[in-house]
């Protein structure tokens, strides 16, 4: 084609390529720009959580209950509600999300009702947390008799993740290629097995993944534990899950009455004493810290299962 | 064999739920009613203005106590602890207002008596800016701003009084949903829950502060608590309840004394009936009952006199049970008046 050849204007051509180039900066620059925003507001409130709170943060705070006197209240009673309240929450949440996200990818047929109930959990994740106490309000604390406990407050975060858990769970399980299933299938091998020895295996890494987003929502939730009646006071921890006498295990610790650590949080910041704002600001860097530290320990988790992946 | 490691993790999270579920079912049935027995366990719920005493007072009590009474205390406001106290869910209920009619209902159908015990008053506060010249304002001057006819149409000082001065007219109060706005709407405007809309309204006392401290032309209302925490950027007005009284400053004096008026209002804990037959509510109330005058002034409250303690308990003693509020909300009441109406159910 030599007519091509002669009709090519090179100086025309590197003028659009710097054009272009130029474009790809600009929106380069607009990226960056929009994560410094993210960034900076994010740093911005965290050092000034530092700034009011670490002067509060001591061991006394993590070993004292709430207190009138700002300088002697501390956050025992909070943090190890929420601990145990996401230990419910968890085995909850994982057992059935990714019991329910195996099946509808593994097992379930493809057809209207199965496309329903997949619509239904999607919208399910955008529903707000609120709903989720009316209804746990209704049946687990009214209709079951199960009272404002920590079995309670597990259920309803629970409930709440169930979402997120399941829909990872899928992602991650459509992520494995379909080659293994087949080579499994050809091996001899039961679609129990298959799911079994490669597919959970190999989706593990984004399962887990999902399941530490599920539960770092879970923990900042307020609405909901608010709505079904934690309390904002209490000086007891919930009773030990191990005891001296036979059967030595007791799960009386379910239904114990607790706070967590958004309430107090809450509490704190609409007291009138600025020393109150002050412990707020502590407890709630303590808080970030805990989210923090689950995302590491995802982060964490995903690199060593990935690491052993041979496929 | 690495590889399985997830999924033993995943087993046993399944098996510790199976565990969990197995462990609660026996406890389930009635546990929350079943739950005090148990473990001698005070459930006090109710009103965020009372909570900072029954907080401090259960601090004490469960320090004196070595933590054999346990006491947990909620903050699900004052008629979200009346509907959970009248479906028999708490032993006592925090109110900053006198239990409604529609409540009383609700409690004589589910078969809850109770006693109606004041603890404690509190000084509604009108605060404006310290930079503001107004020193003080009457009640029929607070009407005229606050009013729903005012929406829209007072908008400057000098509007509502001539003396006042001419400048823009901004507007802090306590959220519908919140006691303090129920008590100053029909302390001021003479209708409960009528008020005008176009004010900025918050349910954290802590915003209404930083935005009065910071204009100069605001005016507010909040619990004394958060004006005397915020003393040195906040100005409390003397209240004019008519035209040929004095204006008074809240202090707890003029609180008790009957003459803050209509603006002290008194607060409540009422204590089921049912609840009052157990030994530990009896000592509970009892060390509230001792302990109230010390620990209300320490959060910022106006105690009653002692004398007035002495007759509550013995109100509760001698089996007293109702309210005097017959339904009808409190205001401009003295605590002797309170103590020497009769009560009904």
């Amino acid at each position: 084609m030599p007519g091509a050849a002669a009709n090519f204007d090179l100086a025309a051509a590197r003028a659009t390529i710097a054009a272009q180039k130029k474009r790809d900066l600009a929106f380069a620059a607009l990226g960056l720009g929009a994560l410094s925003v993210c960034f900076a507001t994010f740093v911005a409130l965290f050092v000034d959580m530092v700034i009011d709170g670490s002067g509060r943060l001591s061991s006394d705070f993590f070993s004292n209950f709430a207190s009138r006197r700002p300088e002697q209240a501390g956050i025992l009673a909070a943090w190890v509600g929420t601990l145990v309240v996401m230990v419910v929450t968890a085995a909850v949440a994982v057992p059935v999300g990714v019991a329910s996200g195996i099946y509808l990818e593994e097992y379930a047929p493809r057809n209207k009702l199965t496309a329903l109930i997949e619509i239904n959990i999607n919208n399910l994740a955008g529903v707000p947390s609120i709903v989720y106490g009316l209804l746990a309000l209704g049946m687990f604390v009214h209709t079951f008799g199960l009272g404002a406990s920590v079995l309670t407050a597990g259920l309803t975060l629970g409930l709440l993740i169930l979402p997120i858990v399941i829909v990872s769970t899928r992602e991650a399980i459509r992520a494995v290629p379909g080659m293994i299933r087949e080579a499994a299938y050809a091996l001899g091998a039961t679609r129990w097995q298959m799911v079994r020895h490669h597919v959970l295996p190999y989706s593990m890494p984004g399962i887990l993944t999902g399941v530490i987003i599920g539960l770092s929502r879970a923990i900042g939730e307020t609405a909901p534990i608010v709505t079904i009646g934690a309390v904002t006071f209490i000086a007891f921890l919930p009773p030990a899950p191990v005891t001296a006498a036979a059967p030595f295990v007791s799960f009386e610790w379910l239904m114990s009455p607790f706070t967590a650590m958004p309430i107090q949080i809450f509490n704190w910041t609409s007291r009138p004493e600025t020393a109150f704002q002050q412990n707020a600001s502590a407890a709630a860097l303590v808080l970030v810290v805990m989210t923090l530290a689950m995302n590491a320990l995802a982060i964490w988790l995903r690199f060593r299962l990935r690491r052993n992946l041979k496929w | 064999m690495r590889q399985s490691l997830p999924f033993v993790l995943a087993l046993a999270t399944l098996g510790l739920a199976a565990c969990g579920q197995q462990g609660s079912q026996p406890a389930a049935p009635g546990a929350p009613a079943a739950q005090p027995e148990a473990g001698g366990v005070v459930q006090i719920d109710g009103s965020s203005t009372v909570y900072p005493i029954t907080e401090a007072v259960a601090e004490e009590f469960q320090i004196q106590n070595q933590g054999k009474v346990k006491v947990t205390v909620g903050v699900s406001g004052t008629g979200g602890g009346f509907k959970k106290f009248c479906r028999g869910e708490l032993d006592i209920a925090n109110a900053s207002r006198p239990i409604q009619r529609a409540e009383m209902d609700a409690c004589a159908a589910a078969g809850i008596k109770y006693f109606e015990l004041p603890i404690a008053y509190d000084a509604l506060t009108v605060v404006v800016n310290p930079a503001n010249p107004v020193e003080s304002i009457s009640v029929e001057d607070l009407k005229k701003m606050w009013q729903p006819e005012a929406q829209g149409t007072i908008t400057r000082w000098n509007q509502v009084n001539p003396a006042f001065p001419d400048a823009e007219l901004k507007l802090y109060g306590a959220g519908s949903d919140s006691g303090t706005f129920d008590y100053f709407t029909e302390a001021v405007v003479g209708k409960a829950k009528s008020s005008r809309g176009d004010y900025t309204a918050s349910e954290d006392d802590n915003v209404l502060v930083q935005g009065i401290s910071s204009d100069v032309n605001a005016i507010g209302y909040f619990g004394f608590a958060y004006y005397y925490e915020n003393r040195d950027k906040l100005k409390s007005l003397a209240i004019q309840r008519s035209a040929d009284s004095a204006p008074v400053k809240p202090t707890p004096e003029t609180v008790i004394d009957g003459t803050y008026m209509p603006l002290a209002r008194p607060m409540f804990v009422y204590v089921s009936e049912k609840a009052w037959q157990r030994p530990e509510i009896k000592q509970f109330m009892a060390f509230y009952l001792d302990n109230a005058a010390a620990l209300a002034r320490e959060v910022e409250y106006v105690p009653l006199p002692d004398a007035a303690y002495v007759t509550i308990r013995g109100h509760l003693d001698a089996g007293k049970m109702g309210t005097v509020f017959k339904g009808e909300p409190a205001t401009a009441i003295t605590i002797e008046d309170l103590l020497a109406r009769e009560a009904a159910l």
